[in-house]
C-alpha cells in the first residue's frame, strides 16, 4: 500500500511538472509577451520599448531557464543599468527598487513564492489563497446538497429496478445531466430572480456573498452547480444499488422474510454506496469548469474568475498557481478514491 | 399590426385545459407517490422488465389515473401545434406561427418515423428503439434538431446575422415589424437581441452551426481514441504506459483553462491549432488506410484501390480542412471553427481512448481472438476486424454521450466568447451575448438555453434507449 501511494506521489509529480511545463510554454509564447508589455507598460509602446520591458523584467531568457527559474532551480537572474544599480528581474516583480545584496537569488515555487500577478498586482499565493477560500465555500455548499439528493434519488430509483418511480428519477437524472451550468443558470436567473417576469424570491448575482453568504445570494449558484453534478452521481447510484439488489444475498433475505424497508437499509445500501463515492470523489475536478461558469454568471470573484482573468490578461504567474493547484485537486481526489476503494471494499487489494 | 399573444384564437380554449390536465397529473403523480410507498410492502417484488403480478386496487388506480393525465397533457400540447398550423393567418397566436414554419421538420419527422417503424424489424438495434419508449423519445428530440438543421433556410424569417432591423432592438416575443418591407415576414417571433437581430432564426441557424460541429468533432475523437486506444490495450507494453500517462495528461488538465490557452488570438497567430489540427486531422486517414490494409492484405488489387482511394480523398480533404491549401478550392473551414473544432476533439480524445483501451483489454482475452491468433491473423486484422467490431455496443452508446457532451463544451466556447466569431448565431454565443442584461430581458440568452438543454436531453435519452436495447440481445 506505501509502495502503491509512494507511486502514486511520483507520477503526481511528475503530471505536475508537464503540465506547467506546458501552461507555461503556451503563456510565454512571443506574441503573449508582447501582448504582456503592452498591457503592463503602456498599449503604444515601440517594439524596441517591449523589448527592453521584458529584459528588465526578466522575460527574455530562454524559455527553459526561465521555467526553471519559476521552478526554483535555476537562480534568477536580474537586470541591472550601466551603472550596476538594480532596475528589475523576476524576483523584484511588484517590489520597490532595492539594492543588489537584497534581491534573494531564488525565487521560485520550491521556495515557496508562487510570483506577481500583473492582473490584479498583488502576491500570487495571496490573491490564490482568498479566491480558493471563496471558491471552497461554493463547493461545500454546492456537494452538500448535490451528494446527498443524488444519493437518495439514486437508491430510491434502483432498489425497484422498472418501477414508476425508478422511470421517473431516472428521467429527472438524464435531465439534470443535459442541463449544463450556463443554462440552468439562465433558467434560474430568469424564473427566480428577474426583475421583469420572474419570481424575486433570489438575487441574480452573488457579488455580496463576499462579504457574507445569505440564503437569498448563494441558493441560485449552489443549485446551478448542484444540478448538473447531481445527475449522474444518481445514475451511477442507481447501477450499483440495482445490482446489488440481484445479489443472491438479498434474494435469501427476501426469501427468509426481510422486510423490503430492513433489506435496503440494513442488507443493500452499504454495498451500494461503494461506487458512488469513487464517482463523487472524481465529481471534484469536472466541477472545476462549472465553477467557472457560475461564477462568471454570478459575478462571484473566486478561484473560477482568477482563472478567467489570468487567462484573457496572459497573466503568467497566475495561470501557472491555477493550473497547479487543478492538477494537484485532481489527482489528489483520484487518489483518494483509490484507497478509499480498495478500503471499502474488502475484496479488491492493491497491487 | 398588433402584439401577437402566445396562443392566438386557441388561448380561450387550450389555456384552461392545459392548466386542467397539469393540475390532474401532478395531483395524480403526488397520489400515485404516497400509494406506492404505502403498498410498498404489500407488492410482490418483481424482476426488470417483468409487471408485479399481484398489486393493490388503489396502486392500480392511481398508476392508470397517472397515465390517463399525462395522455390528456399530450394531447393538449399536440392540439397547440396541430391547431396553430391549420388557423388562418390573422388568428395565429406564436406558437401557431412557431408551428407553422416548423412544417418542413413535421414532415421530416412523421416519415422517418413512420417509415422506421414500419420496417422497424429489419432496422437491427435502430429498429428496436422504437420498442423503447424513452429511446424514442430522444430520438423525436434529436432528429427534430437534425432536420431544423438541414431545412434552417426554409424555417428561418429573418437572416440571422445581417437582418439588423431598426427598432426591434430588446423587444419582446411576437412583436410586430414597425413597417415591414413587401413579402417581409412580418413578427419578430421570439423577440429581438440586444442587437435588433431576430432571436428565433438565430436559434434556428444556430442549430446548424451545433450539428454541423458536435457530430464531426466527435467521430475525429473517435478516430484519435480507437487507432490510438486499440494497439495500446491490446499490444500493452511501454507503448501503452507513455500513451496512458499523455492521456491522463490531458485529462487532469481543467478543460476551461486548456480552451483559454488554446483559443486566444495570441496562440493562434502562432499557429499552435493549425498544427493540432494537422496532426489530429491525420487519424481518419491512418484509419481507413490500416483498416483497408488489414482486411484485403490477401486482394493485393481491391486492397490497392481502396487505400489509394482514402489517400485520394482523404488527402484532398486533409490539405482543404487542416492547411487550408485545397488545390481545387473547394474545402476551407473558416478559421473561427477550425479552432473550436480542434480544441474540442483534443479535449474528448483521451477519454476514447481510455474507454477504446479498457474495452480492448477486456476482448483480448475472447476465445475468438485466440482462435484468430491461432489463425496466424495479423495484430491490426485481431484489432480492427475481431476486437472492434464486438466493441461498437458501448461505443455507439459512448458515441450519442459524447455529442450531447460535445455540444456542452462548443457551448461553453460560446459562453467565454472563445473561438467562434462574436455574430456567430450558434447557441453559446447567444446565450454570451444575452447574459448581461439577462434579468431584465429574458428571452435572447432562454431562447438558445433550452435549445441546447432539449439537444443535449434528446441525446442522453437516445444513449440510454441504445443502450437498454442491447442490452437485451
Amino acid at each position: 500500500m506505501a509502495l502503491f501511494i509512494l507511486r502514486r506521489l511520483g507520477v503526481m509529480v511528475l503530471t505536475a511538472l508537464c503540465m506547467t511545463l506546458i501552461v507555461f510554454a503556451l503563456t510565454n509564447l512571443p506574441p503573449n509577451l508582447e501582448k504582456l508589455a503592452k498591457t503592463q507598460a503602456g498599449t503604444r509602446i515601440t517594439d524596441d520599448e517591449v523589448h527592453s520591458w521584458l529584459e528588465r523584467n526578466g522575460y527574455s531568457a530562454p524559455i527553459l531557464r526561465r521555467y526553471g527559474e519559476w521552478l526554483g532551480v535555476v537562480p534568477a537572474s536580474v537586470a541591472t543599468d550601466a551603472a550596476g544599480n538594480v532596475v528589475g528581474g523576476r524576483c523584484l516583480r511588484g517590489v520597490r527598487s532595492t539594492s543588489i545584496e537584497r534581491v534573494p537569488r531564488y525565487c521560485g515555487v520550491l521556495q515557496g513564492e508562487w510570483g506577481y500577478s500583473t492582473k490584479f498586482r498583488v502576491p500570487v499565493s495571496d490573491l490564490v489563497t482568498e479566491r480558493l477560500a471563496r471558491t471552497g465555500v461554493l463547493m461545500f455548499w454546492a456537494f452538500a446538497t448535490m451528494v446527498p439528493l443524488a444519493l437518495i434519488f439514486g437508491v430510491l430509483a434502483g432498489m425497484r429496478e422498472g418501477s414508476v418511480t425508478d422511470r421517473t428519477l431516472s428521467t429527472i437524472s438524464i435531465a439534470s445531466t443535459s442541463t449544463p451550468e450556463y443554462v440552468s443558470g439562465v433558467v434560474f436567473v430568469v424564473v427566480f430572480a428577474s426583475s421583469a417576469v420572474g419570481l424575486k424570491w433570489f438575487t441574480g448575482s452573488a457579488k455580496s456573498a463576499v462579504n457574507g453568504i445569505t440564503f437569498e445570494n448563494f441558493t441560485l449558484p449552489v443549485a446551478t452547480i448542484a444540478l448538473y453534478g447531481m445527475g449522474y452521481i444518481a445514475r451511477m447510484t442507481r447501477a450499483s444499488m440495482a445490482e446489488v439488489m440481484t445479489a443472491q444475498y438479498i434474494r435469501t433475505a427476501r426469501l427468509k422474510g426481510v422486510k423490503f424497508r430492513d433489506i435496503v437499509l440494513r442488507h443493500a445500501l452499504r454495498n451500494a454506496l461503494i461506487a458512488p463515492f469513487t464517482i463523487v470523489m472524481l465529481q471534484f475536478p469536472w466541477l472545476l469548469t462549472g465553477v467557472v461558469i457560475v461564477e462568471a454568471l454570478f459575478v462571484y470573484p473566486g478561484f473560477g474568475d482568477a482563472l478567467v482573468q489570468g487567462a484573457q490578461n496572459n497573466d503568467i504567474d497566475l495561470l501557472l498557481a491555477v493550473s497547479v493547484v487543478a492538477v494537484v485537486v485532481v489527482l489528489v481526489t483520484q487518489l483518494i478514491s483509490d484507497i478509499g476503494y480498495a478500503l471499502l471494499n474488502p475484496r479488491i487489494r492493491v497491487s | 399590426m398588433e402584439q401577437l399573444s402566445w396562443t392566438g384564437a386557441l388561448g380561450p380554449w387550450l389555456n384552461p385545459a392545459i392548466g386542467a390536465a397539469v393540475l390532474a397529473f401532478g395531483i395524480a403523480a403526488i397520489a400515485h407517490m404516497f400509494v406506492a410507498l404505502l403498498t410498498a410492502g404489500q407488492r410482490l417484488q418483481h424482476a426488470p422488465g417483468t409487471a408485479a403480478r399481484h398489486s393493490p386496487l388503489a396502486y392500480r388506480l392511481t398508476r392508470g389515473g397517472l397515465s390517463l393525465a399525462l395522455g390528456a397533457l399530450v394531447v393538449v400540447a399536440l392540439a397547440y401545434l396541430v391547431g396553430g398550423i391549420l388557423l388562418p393567418p390573422d388568428q395565429k397566436g406564436i406558437i401557431g406561427y412557431l408551428s407553422t414554419r416548423f412544417l418542413p421538420v413535421w414532415i421530416a419527422l412523421g416519415l422517418t418515423f413512420a417509415l422506421s417503424f414500419a420496417f422497424r424489424r429489419r432496422l437491427g438495434l435502430y429498429g428496436h428503439l422504437f420498442d423503447n419508449p424513452v429511446g424514442m423519445i430522444g430520438l423525436g428530440l434529436v432528429l427534430f434538431w437534425v432536420f431544423t438543421a438541414v431545412f434552417a433556410e426554409m424555417i428561418v424569417t429573418f437572416d440571422p446575422v445581417r437582418d439588423v432591423l431598426p427598432g426591434m432592438k430588446n423587444r419582446a416575443p411576437g412583436t410586430p415589424l414597425a413597417n415591414p418591407a413587401q413579402g417581409q415576414f412580418d413578427h419578430y417571433l421570439l423577440g429581438g437581441d440586444m442587437l435588433a437581430r431576430d432571436v428565433f432564426s438565430r436559434m434556428v441557424a444556430g442549430a446548424r452551426v451545433v450539428l454541423a460541429i458536435a457530430p464531426a468533432a466527435t467521430l475525429f475523437a473517435f478516430m484519435v481514441g480507437i487507432v490510438l486506444g486499440l494497439p495500446a490495450g491490446y499490444l500493452g507494453g511501454r507503448f501503452d504506459s507513455i500513451l496512458s500517462f499523455a492521456a491522463n495528461l490531458v485529462m487532469a488538465f481543467p478543460v476551461i483553462l486548456l480552451f483559454f490557452l488554446l483559443v486566444t488570438p495570441e496562440i493562434v497567430e502562432m499557429g499552435v491549432p493549425a498544427y493540432m489540427a494537422a496532426v489530429l486531422f491525420l487519424f481518419p486517414i491512418i484509419f481507413l488506410v490500416i483498416l483497408w490494409n488489414a482486411r484485403y492484405r490477401t486482394h493485393p488489387m481491391r486492397r490497392n484501390i481502396l487505400v489509394g482511394l482514402t489517400f485520394l480523398i482523404g488527402g484532398w480533404l486533409y490539405l482543404g480542412l487542416a492547411w487550408d491549401a485545397d488545390p481545387l478550392g473547394l474545402i476551407s473551414i473558416p478559421d473561427g471553427v477550425l479552432i473550436v473544432f480542434v480544441s474540442v476533439v483534443f479535449v474528448n480524445s483521451p477519454t476514447v481512448f481510455r474507454i477504446v483501451r479498457g474495452l480492448t483489454l477486456d476482448i483480448r482475452t475472447r476465445d475468438y481472438v485466440a482462435a484468430a491468433q491461432t489463425r496466424g491473423e495479423g495484430a491490426w486484422y485481431i484489432m480492427l476486424w475481431e476486437i472492434l467490431p464486438n466493441a461498437r455496443g458501448p461505443l455507439l452508446v459512448d458515441f450519442c454521450l459524447r455529442i450531447g457532451y460535445t455540444t456542452i463544451l462548443l457551448g461553453t466556447l460560446g459562453f467565454f466568447g472563445l473561438g467562434l466569431p462574436p455574430d456567430s448565431p450558434d447557441w453559446g454565443s447567444s446565450i454570451n451575448a444575452g447574459r448581461g442584461l439577462l434579468q431584465v430581458f429574458p428571452f435572447p440568452p432562454l431562447v438558445p438555453a433550452v435549445a441546447i438543454m432539449s439537444l443535449v436531453l434528446g441525446l442522453n435519452l437516445l444513449a440510454d434507449g441504445l443502450r437498454e436495447e442491447s442490452l437485451k440481445d
